[in-house]
């Protein structure tokens, strides 16, 4: 269904469990992506999307399972190894917001500049790159502090684009954004992904957008975790169990959630 | 680039001003050296009036260059701080290393006093004073990094900094309690900062300090750069992070102990001059800050010494407080004029 024929496996999970030391926050998480797929972890408040991401990123260590990167194992990658292999945006805000466009763009580039880290000719056309993909070039000189939070977000996943990295993680990247952005924000990730063969992760709340956009989605519920192509979890009526049944239920034929009055 | 020519043309021009605050600052003083009379010193002649130019190089220029290596040091440790902790406020003192070295030489001085006895003989000297100062803003410096390992929040360290000012502070109150006044004076005149009397070898001390400081913050541009969009983005970005992180706190220990050490607690230079840099050159690069704050660090100190100094004065007013008077305002200006603090 998905319409991949890239076979190579970028990220795999097996029986993963995350949290911390003292909190266990979900387990028995199982899913393989493949190149150019474009992937959705969708769940109810506080089920542990964000940690999964972040444990997905190495940003926090797992509890238990497995974790592979290209066939590499997550947590034995060194740091300068690991920035090649994803890049992230996170919900936390920039700490400086002083920085130009261009200039935080260009942080992504770390990983393959000197030790002082100065711009070669290919980084700035990777740059320039990732500035021409989120329509940022009209903003390049332009103070973070300046920017709306819908252009803020195009400029964060502009940086980790011009990273270079198979995989691309986000966490929830369409939150404070209108329908309109996004809807925007969503199907730019989703063209990158086709035509980049990047894979790319996202954390969000917009489950309806999500089964329309994406080619496989995770159901975040601490213990099943279905995972799979939007299409096959609704014939397995994964997405009745999503939320309390008294206040939303999911309609199959729309694909949407109605409110129970 | 067009604005790499900008920076060369900015830090040319900061140069020049860097040479005239350095000669404006031998020439005057107590006794006024003619402009020309200075340079020809500096440049190696011999001047007609002796006087002038033994007072030029047993006087004003070691004191000149401890001007030099304290402003650019304490700069250079702000900077590093307020990128570390990504808070505008964060200042060598915040860490409590400066309150660190208060400590030490407070026990050194109005210590004695309370177990009088057995400190018969006065141990006091600028020596052994440099040397307590080290050794308690080092202590401090030590516990910071101690508890650094074991907390992850930056927010919290500052606190913790704070905490160790807070109980530094406690203990120099309840020694000055029971201190003489003679002992209480020569602590408080140390507090007031000095940079006049350093002999050659503490300046060339002072610079290795300065030299250690600034490779460390160097081979940390990258780092520094990185942390600006906060630790976890650092990390995705392959920045090994718990080693960036002690080789800045190394750096800012080193040079914000060792500079109170030999000049007393001078504040705002750390605190006021890379905000005074990131407005110049409108640029968050440390790769630009890092040269530009050693460079506005040492005009601003010069400056300020200069009116220290109260030409044709015999008087000599405290360092520290010639810093905060003009520090301060600065640092309100930069908040009016842009309504927050941005780093």
């Amino acid at each position: 269904m998905s319409g991949q024929n890239h076979d190579q496996t970028i990220l795999l999970a097996r029986d993963l469990a995350i949290g911390y030391p003292d909190h266990m926050v979900a387990k028995t998480i199982n899913f393989d992506l493949h190149q150019g797929e474009f992937m959705a972890i969708v769940g109810i408040n506080g089920i542990g999307k964000s940690t999964l991401l972040r444990t997905l990123g190495n940003v926090q260590s797992k509890i238990s399972g497995t974790i592979e990167i290209n066939e590499k194992s997550l947590e034995k990658l060194p740091p300068k190894e690991l920035a090649l292999e994803i890049s992230m945006v996170l919900t936390e805000p920039v700490a400086s917001k002083n920085l130009t466009v261009f200039e935080l763009v260009a942080l992504g580039r770390q990983p393959y500049t000197n030790w002082l880290g100065s711009l070669t000719k290919e980084d700035r056309e990777k740059i320039n790159h990732a500035l021409v993909i989120l329509e940022l070039l009209p903003l390049k000189n332009q103070k973070c502090f300046e920017l709306s939070d819908g252009q803020l977000q195009r400029v964060m996943i502009a940086r980790a684009f011009a990273q270079d990295t198979s995989l691309i993680l986000l966490d929830e990247p369409t939150t404070h954004l209108d329908l309109y952005h996004k809807v925007k924000i969503l199907k730019l990730l989703k063209s990158i992904s086709r035509q980049t063969l990047k894979t790319i992760v996202f954390t969000s709340h917009e489950i309806e957008l999500a089964i329309q956009l994406c080619d496989s989605m995770l159901l975040l519920d601490g213990v099943e975790n279905p995972f799979g192509p939007p299409c096959t979890l609704i014939e397995q009526k994964a997405f009745d169990q999503l939320f309390p049944s008294d206040t939303v239920s999911f309609d199959a034929n729309t694909g949407s959630f109605r409110i129970e009055k | 680039m067009n604005a790499s020519g900008t920076y060369r043309l900015s830090f040319l021009l900061l140069l020049i001003a860097l040479l005239l605050a350095l000669v404006m600052n031998i020439s005057l003083g107590s006794v006024t050296i003619p402009f020309g009379d200075t340079l020809k010193s500096i440049f190696g002649g011999t001047l007609e009036n002796r006087t002038w130019a033994y007072i030029i190089w047993n006087y004003r220029i070691p004191k000149a260059l401890t001007a030099v290596l304290v402003g650019s040091g304490l700069a250079l440790s702000g900077l590093l701080m307020q990128t570390l902790f990504r808070n505008p406020l964060a200042g060598p003192f915040v860490l409590g290393i400066s309150s660190g070295a208060s400590l030490g030489a407070a026990l050194l001085i109005m210590g004695g006093s309370l177990v009088a006895g057995i400190w018969t003989l006065d141990l006091v000297n600028d020596m052994t004073l440099a040397l307590a100062s080290s050794i308690g803003s080092f202590l401090v410096l030590m516990a910071v990094m101690i508890v650094a390992s074991k907390v992850k929040d930056t927010m919290a360290l500052l606190i913790i900094g704070l905490m160790f000012g807070s109980i530094t502070a406690a203990i120099v109150s309840v020694l000055s309690y029971f201190t003489n006044a003679e002992k209480l004076r020569q602590y408080i005149f140390w507090s007031f900062g000095s940079i006049g009397n350093l002999s050659w070898t503490q300046l060339l001390m002072l610079m290795g300090i300065l030299f250690l400081g600034s490779a460390l913050g160097i081979l940390s541009i990258k780092a520094l750069n990185a942390l600006l969009l906060g630790e976890n983005y650092a990390k995705s970005l392959g920045v090994d992070l718990k080693k960036a992180k002690y080789i800045i706190i190394i750096a800012t220990g080193l040079l914000a102990g060792g500079i109170t050490a030999f000049a007393g607690p001078i504040a705002f230079v750390g605190l006021a001059v890379p905000h005074l840099a990131r407005q110049i050159f409108n640029t968050t690069d440390h790769s630009i800050l890092l040269p530009a704050v050693l460079v506005y660090g040492a005009i601003l100190m010069l400056l300020c010494d200069t009116v220290a100094q109260m030409p044709n004065s015999a008087n000599v007013l405290p360092i520290n407080a010639i810093t905060s008077i003009l520090g301060a305002p600065v640092v309100i200006w930069l908040l009016v004029r842009k309504r927050k603090m941005i780093f």
